[in-house]
């Protein structure tokens, strides 16, 4: 029997624009306290109005044209009616009947292949508040506490196409807006705080039966491996029910964390209507092509730009360039280091290995270092002061402080001997004191070599130039 | 005597006793008249060229510190953080707020019977109606207990009341003066007017409050000038009068005669009259009465017992949603959202709200037609004079009364009411409607019809005697 999976996304965007979507007050109120950042607007006061946040439109334009979207020169808000306690207004703003854009897709890369993913649309709306329930659970609570700091932050949604065929590139493919969103610096991109926000549909096709199961939309997926996860699991859970001839109810469930399973949140005969209508306080919004084409000169080179860029110009595989392309800061680090060693595949390397393990072992995404470091690492490197392996035993301290490479060798006594007269020293001294492996190396093992060598190292405790030591131990044997 | 003073009245005479006067006024005939909801216990003094002149709000409205109420029980107390934008100007000017009005419960009727508190008195005849929804507005006007007031009109609901109560009553063209306060009822018809003793006293109040706010994206930032040409003629100009208004069966036989000695002014006047056919209009009211439904469904949602107003708990949060909106709504407040909610849902929207856009779309076209060929479009305000306190309980009788008010509201243009003599007894208003933005041409020609008019009163318009 064979399956085939077939999954579309609605993700939901936190811009990061400096007021809300329809008020003045701030957007960015993470850890604020509640019902601090609020006003008759965002809190639905009689008689208050929205006003569009221009900013807003810019962002969501930015983000349509990386996505490779139609832009409408015209589009509008409508209303989104349901009543629940963080909708201050009893209905959310929303485009419906006219989003901003459609028709886009992005490519993902999965598995050394390019697969493209098509987006049906993109709309601009704003976020609800949030509900604290007293107690621990909202089925214990006695009453709940409502803070609509978030009430008016605003949000895109993106709506793909069912062109994803596993949970591995549903994973892929909000990896990648993410990245692209950053690059935009639109969004943080942040899902464990909720700035991205990922909802799936998944149906599973049995192709021996030609049964296409109903659709499940899953939720509260507020990590990419939890996207996966929840899927994967999802998607065994379809397959085994259309195994065993049972029927998928086509329902809302959420991904549970304690328990690593989905579970039923409504089902069908729960669906609201919605009771969409054109927003009367809004009039429709009216992009020229000129702001349009104004926005789309003003965007930054996106990754896949990049990374074509980086092989063209560096030299490097395309498994390097995507790698640095994944995330902006790292790419521009990776460029200005380059810019200053002219060493594009010996920084890649370093990058790639040093310092993203450091960065995962530091759980940051952010870099401590300048550029400056790396090339005093890799010019003590190039003049023989240190080794490789010097370099790479100091680079967590250094990454981790800030402090440049040669303070932090010399303080740690670490400078690599290159004093010819030294290192002759030492060597003349494990001579006497072995004359037997000399005479070994005269009669013939030259491999004895090797030996001296390591006696050197282990005396400076490894911090001899090697190469030299290697030489001046075939001088001396030979003289 | 201050019950008959204009706000021209004013700015020509002394007004340090006016505030005083008005309460004053309010204290002795208030008890009967029945305009206010809420009186300023201590009236803020304001700086600016209209200091001291006393008007009245009406109560959906948003004043900072006054209660807003929109006479429903579900805003009993209900304070507002912040001053409605036209507030706020009319504040900077120098005017004097000196309480907020009676009106049908968040603007929804035609005669405050549906006010969740007490039902205002004509001041012409207490047995009878103020109009509405902005009776109080209209009714303290009238009486003299304010200089002037603001209103709020949506289907009518400043021209009709001042039609009722022998006033005049200017609802701009949509877009000029903000909304941002105007508690919304349907937010693409709502529009805050003037209610005053004079058509000039309207085109002043206009000045103030018109011009575009940032905080309502909905006004437009073009320049209308109201008043400059208000005492200019109107030889030459072409007034239509559409046939609809004859074949209005319920059309009240005085009102029809003061509306044919309203036609023979303006032929006196120089101007021309002529009948022309709206075939739309006769699907106004309908319309009006899909869309303006709708938006109230959406716009009273916010009124749930969560945040502000009336809550009465109940089980659970659904529980407490219904138990609260269906104490704190009256009965037609309720209908209305029914309505509404039915004809925006997913089965209903393409059959009723859908198309209610697009008869509005064909009215607009016709309408704006006719403007393209005439100045002016001629009805009477309402096609009854004001009637008995409790005499209509039909709502479709009700609102057929509109129809020839919501006209201007579906299409957006600025329309007045002046008083224009009576029927049985009670006053009847002449509707003037004009070209979007033509609001000054408007108020030129109600100007030359208040001039003209047989029924003035030392060249004033007749104003009631309330006998305290
Ligand atoms: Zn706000």
């Amino acid at each position: 029997m064979s399956y085939r999976t077939v999954i579309g996304l609605e993700i939901h965007v936190q811009l990061m624009t400096k007021t809300k979507a329809f008020c003045p007050c701030q957007a960015d109120v993470f850890e604020l306290p509640p019902n601090t950042a609020i006003c008759p607007v965002c809190t639905g006061q009689p008689g208050a109005l929205p006003i569009v946040n221009s900013s807003m439109i810019d962002y969501a334009v930015k983000i349509a044209l990386a996505l490779n979207c139609d832009i409408h020169e015209y589009s509008r808000f409508d209303r989104k009616n349901y009543f629940y306690p963080d909708l201050p207004k009893g209905y959310q703003i929303t485009q419906y009947f006219y989003p901003i854009a459609t028709s886009g897709y992005l490519d993902i890369d999965v598995d050394d292949q390019t697969k493209r993913i098509r987006i049906r649309r993109l709309h601009i709306e704003e976020d609800a508040g949030k509900l604290v329930h007293e107690g621990d659970s909202i089925t214990q609570a006695q009453y709940s506490f409502v803070d609509m700091n978030r009430c008016g932050i605003p949000l895109v949604e993106i709506v793909t196409e069912p062109d994803l065929s596993s949970p591995r590139e549903a994973r892929s493919f909000v990896e990648k807006l993410r990245t692209i969103l950053r690059y935009l610096e639109v969004s943080t991109g942040d899902m464990e705080k909720g700035a991205l926000r990922c909802d799936a549909n998944i149906s599973v096709v049995d192709e021996t039966n030609n049964i296409q199961s109903n659709r499940v939309e899953v939720k509260n997926m507020n990590s990419f491996r939890f996207i996966e996860k929840a899927l994967e699991y999802e998607q065994q859970r379809i397959i085994d029910s259309l195994r065993n001839g049972q029927n998928v109810e086509k329902e809302t469930r959420g991904w549970d964390l304690s328990t690593k399973t989905t579970v039923s949140m409504r089902g069908k005969e729960e669906e609201s209507d919605y009771r969409y209508f054109p927003e009367p306080d809004i009039p429709p919004v009216i992009l020229s092509k000129d702001r349009i084409e104004q926005i789309r000169s003003s965007l930054v080179e996106l990754p896949d730009q990049k990374i074509e860029r980086f092989i063209q110009r560096y030299k490097i595989p395309r498994y390097d360039a995507s790698v640095l392309a994944m995330n902006k800061e790292i790419a521009d680090f990776y460029e200005a280091c380059v810019k200053q060693t002219n060493k594009p595949k010996e920084v890649s390397n370093w990058i790639m290995t040093e310092m993203l393990r450091e960065m995962k072992q530091l759980e940051t995404e952010q870099i401590n270092i300048t550029p400056a470091h790396i090339f005093e690492l890799f010019s003590l490197m190039e003049k023989g002061e240190i080794s490789i392996k010097m370099a790479k035993d100091i680079f967590p301290e250094v990454f981790r402080t800030g402090r440049m490479p040669s303070e932090v060798l010399s303080e740690r006594g670490m400078k690599q001997i290159s004093d010819e007269k030294l290192i002759e020293q030492i060597i003349k001294r494990a001579m006497e004191q072995n004359p037997k492996a000399v005479e070994q190396y005269k009669s013939g093992k030259t491999n004895i070599v090797g030996y001296f060598v390591g006696q050197v190292m282990k005396e400076t405790r490894g911090s001899a130039n090697p190469q030299l030591v290697n030489e001046i131990v075939k001088r001396l044997l030979e003289g | 005597m201050f019950e008959k003073m204009t706000v021209e009245d004013c700015l020509n005479s002394n007004r340090e006793e006016l505030i005083e006067q008005s309460l004053e006024r309010i204290r002795s005939t208030d008890p009967l008249i029945k305009s206010f909801i809420s009186v300023a216990e201590k009236v803020q003094i304001n700086d600016g060229p209209y200091k001291g002149i006393p008007i009245a709000i009406k109560d959906n409205i948003t004043t900072k510190g006054l209660k807003t109420t929109c006479a429903s029980k579900i805003l009993e107390n209900y304070i507002a953080p912040y001053d409605a934008t036209c507030v706020k100007r009319l504040k900077d000017y120098g005017f004097a707020i000196v309480g907020k009005t009676n009106m049908d419960e968040f603007a929804m009727g035609s005669s405050t019977e549906r006010s969740a508190f007490f039902t205002t008195r004509n001041p012409w005849n207490i047995d009878c109606v103020p109009g509405g929804s902005s009776g109080g507005s209209a009714a303290a006007v009238a009486s003299g207990q304010v200089i002037a007031s603001l209103g709020s009109d949506t289907g009518g609901s400043v021209r009709q009341p001042a039609s009722f109560c022998g006033v005049v009553g200017f609802k701009p063209t949509y877009g000029l003066v903000s909304r941002y306060g105007l508690i919304a009822f349907a937010s693409s018809l709502d529009q805050v007017g003037p209610i005053t003793k004079s058509v000039k006293d309207a085109a002043l109040i206009m000045e103030i409050i018109a011009g575009k706010d940032p905080f309502d994206s909905t006004t437009v930032s073009r320049k209308v000038d109201f008043l400059s040409q208000i005492e200019e003629g109107v030889e030459k100009m072409k007034f239509a009068v559409p046939e609809e208004v004859y074949e209005y069966e319920q059309l009240d036989n005085e009102v029809a005669e003061r509306f044919e000695e309203a036609l023979k002014t303006a032929e006196k006047l120089g101007a021309s009259v002529k009948r022309v056919r709206i075939p739309s209009m006769k699907y106004a009211v309908a319309t009006y009465y899909v869309i303006a439904p709708a938006e109230a469904s959406s716009n009273l949602a916010r009124y749930d017992g969560v945040k502000y107003g009336l809550r009465i708990e109940e089980t659970g949060l659904k529980g407490t949603y219904m138990k609260t909106r269906n104490v704190g709504f009256g009965e037609e407040v309720r209908r209305r959202i029914v309505l509404g909610t039915f004809t925006l849902s997913a089965a209903y929207y393409e059959a009723y709200f859908n198309k209610a856009l697009k008869v509005r779309r064909i009215l607009s076209s016709d309408v704006n037609q006719i403007l393209d060929r005439f100045d002016a479009i001629l009805t009477p305000t309402s096609p009854v004079p004001a009637f008995k306190i409790g005499s209509v309980s039909d709502p479709l009788t009700y609102y057929l009364m509109d129809i020839f008010t919501v006209p201007a509201n579906l299409v957006g243009i600025p329309a007045i009411s002046i008083p224009f003599g009576f029927a049985r007894g009670m006053p009847v208003g002449l509707q003037i409607m004009g070209k979007r933005f033509d609001d000054g041409k408007v108020l030129r020609i109600a100007r030359n019809f208040e001039k003209r008019s047989p029924y003035n009163d030392n060249g004033r318009i007749p104003l009631p005697v309330v006998r305290i």
